[in-house]
């Protein structure tokens, strides 16, 4: 039984995990997408033209990728977890249900129109179709995070005569004051990473020396974005999702910052590794106070540590809560740090000729990923031991009638197909890269007669 | 209410087959049809700007399903968890068959991907038309309201039953002939020259196989189920299916050779609405039927609670209107046979 749990649960970790790499970066793209065309289209200028169509080539392939890996996660409800859906879905089907019924009908229809219709549609209508993709992908990103929220902060429901719970107030569960932060630190985090992404092609292209000129763009539009969003994911953002978590689940703000006794003057762990048999951090670096000011504004505050509640309600695995929460603190101050030091360097017109920087900035790509990974880790890991907080326990939860058999079967699935679709997915990028937004020899055109031609 | 979500569901569903059924069937006779490079791009082309919005008439169905009827969502996703998991790699294998191939001008890099494509879309509608074929059939529901059925047993439907019978496999097969037809009907419209004359030629062929299976599905159908028959006899107007159905199969035969490509997509697209129309009102108001009949599934006994279904109705219709609308547009940009020239694919 236990071991049926744990493969359910797997089984949705990995899959879901494996999928939000993709939607962070279309989600980031999109916006960074829009800001290009906007540009584009306002000094008529052919760089930014060409830049646009470049990130658009980008953005199909990882939009691809994120319908493919999308759907199963619909699916996963019921398949993987039907009790939950049985006892929810009166609830969190509404949104789900609109995240199809708006955003998806949106995207699809207007990606092919932004991908396939520039010569078909006027500059004007080409820019309402970007538009329209990035709307649909940010609107997409509020069904999911508004679900969420109900499963970490459930309002807006009631409970019916058989157990199950229904909608009650429309309003209440869509505008959840819990999913209102959740949304603008997660689309923040998407916007870091499409910033990183795009920096980062710039800067590999001005230290080979290729594409200059669009290189520039990406990296001047890259560092000013990852400058703006990395201040914004940790004020006001982060610092008010925290505020929530100290509110609603004390527990799990002990349990992220490894607090395992109740105290005053609370100290914050920088770094150190939770011993839950012994309940302390072993060779910590901590710096006094800090967590008192951090969570309630006082440096005397009383903060209650995981010795204050039954150990039942712990969050059931406290270090990989604890390290998720700290990889994701560590690298967003660390993104900021970047940033600002390449705005800076941006500002006095040196950066695109700072050698040091721009390897910093090609080498940090992938920390976003890794960021927000973690950050989604740190809210399902920290909403445990409940599927819906306080309502339901994820024990009960998964669909007993299917084996730890069955699943292992299909999760062992899931991990080949991905493993082939992310080299595939690495390998198709790498080519677009190395193909650039424009090609650079005439022999090059005959090879390719779709980037000569646009 | 729950029955206006039934036919709400229902007809997401006719929707989705409808629409994604043509770029299924063009994956089914791709292969066959499209013997040239070029050809093969052109079959990408007429459904490439389409499929992605087609395929999303699923994910919504089944969200919509999700919040209406929350136990049928649970009980049916993961009784049929086995099949659900094939259907889903399937769909992933066909994306990236239809989008990755166009990356690279690599004869080897092509071939892997077109049959990637072709074969994942002849998989795919035989277990849709399987999936029908177990709802029709019924499944072995408990007092819980869940079930598990193993992918295949003895292909018997006595004692336990599979995902895969001599019933639903026949179901399957009727969904695969139809979907072929569709997709030849819908290639033949939006291509010339020798790919729209072999599309045509594949659509003929198509013709008897796909009679004889109706007839033959409805028969066996009412064998395994005789209550299937109730709706028809207590109300009549169910009997406008069939009649549907014989119609828009002779305007099939009577349009392709004539060239009226048009017609005989529309009266594939009407075959295929009113076969599911009719299996809908066959099975209704049971979603979902047990083999022992205590345990059916209802609309009543599996619907959500009455404010959500009415709160939903509001934007539900607000965004099928707008869904509408995008389709509209998106088939309008890129109507029209597809040439070759720039672009992708």
């Amino acid at each position: 039984m236990g071991n049926a749990l744990l493969v359910h649960r797997l089984h949705f970790a990995f899959t879901i995990t494996f999928h939000y790499l993709f939607p962070q970066l279309t989600m980031g793209l999109a916006l960074l997408i829009v800001v290009l065309k906007t540009i584009a289209l306002r000094r008529n200028d052919p760089v930014y033209h060409e830049a646009a169509r470049f990130w658009g080539k980008i953005f199909a392939i990882n939009f691809v990728m994120g319908v493919v890996t999308g759907i199963p996660m619909e699916f996963q409800f019921g398949t993987n977890w039907s009790h939950f859906s049985r006892f929810a879905g009166g609830v969190i089907g509404q949104t789900l249900a609109m995240e199809g019924m708006f955003a998806f009908f949106l995207e699809s229809a207007f990606l092919g129109l932004f991908l396939f219709g520039e010569k078909r549609l006027s500059p004007k209508a080409h820019w309402w179709s970007a538009f329209a993709v990035f709307a649909g992908s940010w609107l997409s990103g509020y069904f999911i995070i508004a679900t969420d929220a109900f499963m970490q902060y459930p309002v807006g429901y009631y409970k019916a005569a058989d157990g199950n719970l229904q909608l009650g107030s429309f309003r209440a569960f869509v505008f959840n004051p819990w999913a209102r932060w959740q949304y603008a630190h997660n689309m923040s985090g998407a916007a870091i990473t499409g910033a990183f992404v795009m920096t980062a092609v710039g800067a590999f292209y001005l230290l080979s020396g290729k594409w200059t000129a669009h290189a520039r763009i990406f990296v001047k539009t890259g560092v000013v974005a990852g400058c703006v969003f990395s201040i914004l994911q940790i004020f006001p953002t982060g610092d008010r999702q925290g505020k929530m978590v100290t509110d609603l689940q004390p527990v799990t703000l002990a349990a992220m910052e490894g607090l395992f006794h109740s105290q005053t003057a609370a100290p914050i762990v920088l770094i150190g590794q939770p011993d839950e048999q012994e309940g302390r951090i072993d060779n910590p670096i901590q710096v006094p106070g800090v967590l008192s000011m951090l969570t309630y504004k006082r440096w005397n505050a009383h903060v209650r540590g995981l010795d204050a509640f039954p150990k039942q309600d712990w969050p059931d695995n406290v270090s990989l809560l604890y390290f998720s929460y700290h990889i994701m603190v560590g690298l967003g101050t660390l993104f900021v740090a970047i940033m600002v030091v390449a705005f800076l360097l941006l500002w006095r017109s040196i950066l695109f000729h700072t050698r040091w920087m721009l390897w910093i900035l090609m080498l940090s790509a992938p920390f976003p990923y890794i960021a927000n990974t973690a950050g989604w880790m740190t809210a399902e890991l920290g909403r445990q031991p409940w599927l819906v907080y306080g309502l339901m326990r994820t024990e009960n939860g998964y669909s007993t009638l299917v084996s730890a058999g069955n699943g292992i079967f299909t999760l062992l699935g899931f991990m080949g197909m991905y493993t082939v679709l992310g080299i595939l997915f690495l390998f198709l990028i790498w080519r677009e890269v190395d193909h650039g937004p424009v090609a650079e020899h005439e022999s090059l055109d005959s090879l390719h007669p779709m980037t000569a031609a646009r | 209410m729950a029955s206006l979500w039934f036919w709400i569901v229902a007809a997401m569903l006719t929707a989705y087959v409808v629409l994604d059924g043509f770029d299924l069937g063009a994956g089914v006779i791709y292969l066959l049809a499209a013997r040239t490079n070029d050809d093969r791009r052109r079959v990408l082309r007429a459904i490439g700007p389409v499929w992605d919005g087609n395929e999303v008439w699923l994910i919504a169905a089944g969200g919509t399903l999700y919040f209406a009827f929350p136990l049928l969502y649970a009980s049916s996703f993961s009784g049929f968890y086995l099949p659900l998991m094939v259907v889903l790699w399937l769909l992933m294998l066909r994306a990236i068959g239809i989008e990755f191939r166009a990356h690279i001008e690599n004869r080897v890099w092509q071939d892997f991907f077109d049959v990637v494509f072709s074969g994942s879309s002849i998989l795919l509608a035989v277990f849709f038309g399987a999936a029908l074929g177990n709802v029709v059939r019924g499944v072995p529901l408990d007092a819980t309201g869940y079930f598990f059925e193993p992918l295949w047993t003895n292909f018997k439907l006595r004692s336990q039953i599979g995902i895969l019978d001599w019933y639903t496999v026949l179901i399957g097969v009727l969904a695969l002939v139809t979907l072929t037809a569709h997709g030849s009907y819908y290639v033949a419209l939006k291509t010339d020259g020798d790919l729209g004359h072999r599309s045509r030629g594949i659509a003929l062929l198509c013709w008897p196989l796909q009679f004889f299976l109706t007839c033959t599905a409805l028969v066996a159908s009412y064998f395994i189920r005789p209550r299937i028959m109730d709706n028809y006899v207590n109300h009549p107007i169910g009997l406008l299916v069939p009649i549907v159905v014989v119609t828009t199969l002779a305007i099939m035969l009577w349009a392709n050779p004539k060239g009226k490509e048009k017609l005989a997509f529309l009266a594939s697209s009407l075959y295929i609405t009113s076969m599911l129309v009719g299996a809908a009102f066959a099975v209704y108001p049971v979603v979902l039927s047990a083999r022992d009949h205590q345990y059916d599934l209802t609309i009543y006994n599996t619907a959500a609670a009455s404010h959500g279904l009415s709160v939903g109705l509001a934007w539900w219709t607000l965004s099928a209107v707008l869904a509408v609308a995008y389709f509209v547009f998106v088939y309008r940009m890129f109507r029209g046979k597809v040439q070759l020239g720039e672009g992708h694919y």
